[in-house]
């Protein structure tokens, strides 16, 4: 694996391996030092055309927890807000010594280009192009559900039998396109709620059970209830008419969780709207996995920043080597 | 040399005859011995096909010479087969005065490697609000008779009817690019199963076939001529099809990518095969090819888009839309609708030349390659195949969809008035150019 | 090429026996023992001996294992290769007697790379080296400490370490 671009770029096995190696990455936040030397000596940009402070600050930790060297550009005040070409902007990081560039842009297919493009020769990981993917939050997702159900005997596991309904803003959001698409890699059964408006056209060919109304999802009793942020400024565009009537029709209300069985898991990316597409109660519940997402994400990114930049090469073997 | 004598051509694919050409005319026809002093062009194996005529062209000049000027864009014509093309108004300044299309025509002859025919703007500016010029730019010296504004749709209902309307009055042509603006905002491909797995905002079909739908019920009501540009899906097709069969004047016409390229395309991100109007599905393919068959679509029209490379080398989101088309046409036009058998080349010949000349009104092209008719030939080699690649290219931008594909045809000689253009697959320079068309003139 | 036999089953057996008593012995005192096997089969070595001495002297020892591929010298030389897990038992190694446990003592890398591995999980009293096989060739200054057999090889030659529980079998073969 060169580049991290998509969830749908692996199978079952290779989903599985990056799972496990975020448990053993994971495990280093309990020891004395927490740190790991793989990555010294390598250089991670960050580059970031839009603003995320979460995301970013994610993958600075998990490059430095590897030992490698974080330089982060950010659109603002840089060259690309004057105008830079992102070929330009790419080209130039790598002279300057880039192994790896992180990138998350507002336009679908900017990781997919840096890495084809024949611009560069850095492996690229997208942390977000448009409204295309996001892989990276796809795979922490999966592994807090992982872990939530399965705990210490995670390792090996797959997500089969296991049912997940994902709420919201799908037409705008590369986190449901990436989570469904790895979801069902991994064996979960995956069902999307939104109205009409906010679905993708042709979301019937997709490997998923559509709802447009959340109580007909929540009545199929789920494991995981991944509640995505709708932004308000969509009802403008007549997506829905106003932010009132989509929290009654689509937010995870104090009373929608009350419904919930006692093992079902309320998931969110972040940032939360609260009182929009989930309630206060529903985000402070014992339910809530949220900050465990975030904690999570540290351990993923450093399991996809290991798998990309440790070895010298794309294949990731995984046998051991000679003494 | 005045004269040129084709040898052994097959004219129109059908009977082998020689042809001669005198003083920009052809003066003669059948088997014929060569006389002192005139070029003689063995065209045994070639297809001798008339000039053709693109009713859709973006030369880009006055004011996007980056990408392309008269020059350049008349070189890339000549190099694709082409004697005439008729040039878009969303240039800058906008092509919406006779000042401005009287400068390109003008610049058009000066050049002398094709006709230029300046495609009038239907409103000022192209902004949609106000009638431009119109008669002052029909009565000028480029004779306007096509009106655009090509780029944008001319949205507005009552706009469109009184467009359709005022142009009748002075025997032209509205061409409307069919899309309704409030159903593409921000779009980027064709709408549909890819474009949501791609988040890429869809161009949904329904928006160029509602506009199509209400302007032939216009141009029936004002009882006024309707051109529809380039297009697309399947649904478009059924349209023209019924207001056809219902008596409206109405004509159509096809890009030869929408006849190869689908939205499959767009998986890789490459902006090169971002176009307005989107590629569409195979489905969609099919349907335009077979109403190219069947006359339901009139003619074929290039809709050349040339762009600078960084306007294509970058993220889908910021690149421009539009490819390059002239040199390329009749190679795509062979491969999709000929070797598939639903053209010949005799209907090349009309879908490429004679219709498109009639609906534009221009002279010279309606007796195609008989005597007495002005001398404006292609001679094609149809069993040429190669790797398409940029040196096949002749215009200023490089925006070709077609690189690394094997592409059969070659256009082999141009004859333009009576003058090569293109010489054994060559074009011919300015300057051999301009003496030439200047030793025509004095014959 | 035909490989050799030169430990069998009741060989392999002996010798970790031996190994566990040299353990105890060399021990002094009232230190935690804690054996950190090195994947794979030094794990399973490692439970293996931690077996036998916990028989001669129960609750003074514990097995784990400890992973050393994040800390090769040669990562950037290879295609990647995913880390199989660490066990740190309860207790941690601070303080405590760490007898790491390895199939086939060679270059001495791996070792290198386990005390690296070691000293981010905390500071042991002691650390010492058990090898099932020596077979010489070292180039770092490692020694073991605990050796069930020397065999001296070419670097032509190639050492096997079978076990039951991964392989299915016991068995130590040297191939030319």
């Amino acid at each position: 694996m060169k580049h991290l671009l998509s969830t749908r770029d692996f199978d079952r096995e290779a989903a599985i391996r990056i799972l496990d190696v975020a448990e053993d990455m994971a495990q280093t936040a309990h020891r004395e030092v927490r740190k790991l030397p793989p990555l010294r000596g390598k250089t991670i940009v960050n580059l970031f055309f839009e603003d995320s402070t979460r995301t970013r600050l994610s993958f600075e930790s998990a490059a430095k927890r590897l030992s490698a060297d974080v330089i982060t550009v950010s659109a603002k005040g840089s060259s690309v807000s004057k105008g830079e070409s992102l070929k330009d902007t790419a080209q130039t990081l790598v002279a300057m010594g880039a192994d790896a560039i992180v990138v998350r842009h507002h336009h679908s297919g900017a990781a997919h280009q840096l890495a084809h493009a024949g611009w560069i020769d850095a492996a690229i990981i997208n942390a977000g192009d448009g409204t295309h993917e996001h892989p990276t939050q796809a795979l922490l997702d999966a592994f807090t559900i992982r872990a939530r159900r399965f705990g210490d005997s995670s390792r090996g596991h797959d997500l089969a039998g296991l049912r997940v309904v994902i709420v919201g803003d799908i037409l705008h959001s590369r986190v449901a396109r990436s989570n469904v698409w790895l979801l069902t890699t991994l064996g979960a059964e995956v069902h999307i709620v939104a109205p009409r408006t906010l679905l993708p056209h042709g979301v019937e060919h997709w490997p998923v059970r559509v709802h447009e109304h959340l109580d007909s999802a929540l009545a199929t009793a789920p494991d995981a209830v991944m509640m995505l942020r709708i932004q308000g400024e969509r009802m403008r565009d007549a997506f829905f008419p106003s932010t009132r009537e989509y929290a009654r029709e689509w937010g995870l209300t104090t009373e929608r969780l009350a419904l919930l069985g006692p093992d079902t898991m309320v998931m969110h990316p972040g940032p939360m709207n609260r009182g929009l597409e989930i309630s206060s109660a529903a985000a402070d519940s014992e339910r809530s996995t949220v900050l465990a997402q975030v904690t999570n994400g540290v351990s993923i990114r450093m399991a996809v920043l290991y798998l990309l930049v440790a070895g010298s090469s794309s294949v990731a073997d995984p046998a051991g080597g000679e003494k | 040399m005045t004269t040129l004598l084709i040898r052994g051509a097959s004219l129109l694919g059908t009977q082998t005859e020689d042809v001669r050409i005198r003083d920009g005319v052809i003066t003669a026809r059948g088997t014929l011995t060569p006389e002192y002093g005139e070029r003689v062009i063995d065209a045994r194996g070639l297809i001798a096909l008339p000039g053709f005529v693109d009713l859709h062209t973006h030369l880009r000049e006055p004011g996007g010479e980056a990408s392309e000027t008269v020059l350049t864009g008349t070189r890339a014509a000549a190099a694709g087969g082409f004697t005439a093309v008729h040039a878009m108004a969303n240039t800058s300044p906008v092509a919406d005065t006779a000042g401005v299309v009287e400068q390109v025509a003008r610049l058009g002859d000066l050049h002398g490697y094709a006709s230029v025919r300046p495609v009038g703007a239907v409103t000022v500016g192209l902004a949609g609000e106000q009638l431009a010029e119109i008669g002052a730019m029909a009565r000028s010296a480029a004779r306007v008779r096509v009106f655009s504004d090509d780029g944008h749709c001319v949205h507005d209902p009552l706009l469109m009817r009184r467009a359709l309307e005022y142009v009748s009055t002075f025997d032209g042509v509205v061409a409307q690019h069919a899309e309704e603006p409030r159903l593409t905002v921000g779009a980027q491909m064709n709408e549909g199963v890819l474009s949501g797995e791609l988040g890429l905002t869809g161009w949904p079909a329904a928006a160029e076939e509602a506009i199509i739908a209400r302007d032939v019920l216009l141009a029936e009501h004002v009882g006024a001529r309707l051109h529809v540009c380039h297009l697309s899906t399947a649904g478009s097709v059924d349209v023209v099809r019924w207001a056809k069969a219902r008596g409206i004047a109405v004509t159509a016409e096809v890009t030869p990518h929408h006849l190869l390229l689908t939205e499959e395309l767009a998986r890789g991100y490459d902006a090169r095969f971002k176009v307005n109007p989107p590629l569409r599905r195979n489905e969609d393919v099919l349907a335009l090819r077979a109403a190219l068959g069947d006359g339901t679509i009139d003619i074929v029209a290039t809709d050349h888009a040339p762009h600078p490379t960084e306007a294509k080398e970058c993220t889908w989101g910021e690149a421009s839309f539009g490819m390059v088309g002239l040199e390329s046409a009749l190679s795509v036009v062979q491969h999709s609708v000929i070797d598939t058998g639903i053209l010949i080349w005799a209907d090349v010949a009309r879908v490429l030349s004679s219709v498109p000349a009639t609906i534009g009104r221009l002279d010279g092209y309606a007796h195609p390659l008989e005597v007495g008719s002005p001398a404006n030939i292609a001679l094609v080699d149809p069993a040429h195949s190669r790797v398409w690649g940029a040196d096949d290219l002749r215009g200023r931008s490089i925006n070709t969809p077609y690189l690394g594909r094997q592409l059969p045809g070659r256009i082999v000689h141009t004859v333009h008035r009576g003058v090569l253009t293109v010489d054994d697959g060559a074009l011919v320079e300015p300057e051999a150019l301009a003496a030439a068309h200047q030793e025509v003139a004095r014959g | 090429m035909v490989a050799r036999t030169v430990l069998h089953d009741a060989d392999i057996t002996r010798a970790l026996r031996r190994i566990a008593h040299e353990v105890l012995e060399s021990r002094r005192g009232d230190g935690r023992l804690v054996f950190l096997g090195i994947p794979t089969r030094g794990v399973t070595l490692a439970q293996r001996i931690q077996r036998v001495v916990d028989d001669i002297e129960p609750g003074v020892s514990c097995a784990g294992a400890l992973d050393i591929t994040l800390y090769r010298d040669d990562l950037a030389r290879t295609p990647t290769r995913t880390p199989a897990p660490t066990r740190i038992p309860p207790g941690g190694i601070n303080d405590a007697i760490v007898v790491l446990v390895d199939d086939v003592l060679y270059s001495g890398r791996t070792i290198r790379a386990a005390l690296d591995a070691l000293v981010d999980h905390g500071r042991p009293r002691v650390v010492r080296l058990a090898v099932l096989v020596d077979r010489g060739h070292r180039e770092l200054p490692i020694r073991a400490d605990f050796v069930g057999k020397n065999l001296p090889s070419s670097t032509s030659e190639r050492v096997s370490v079978h076990l039951a529980e991964v392989d299915g079998i016991d068995e130590v073969t040297i191939e030319p």
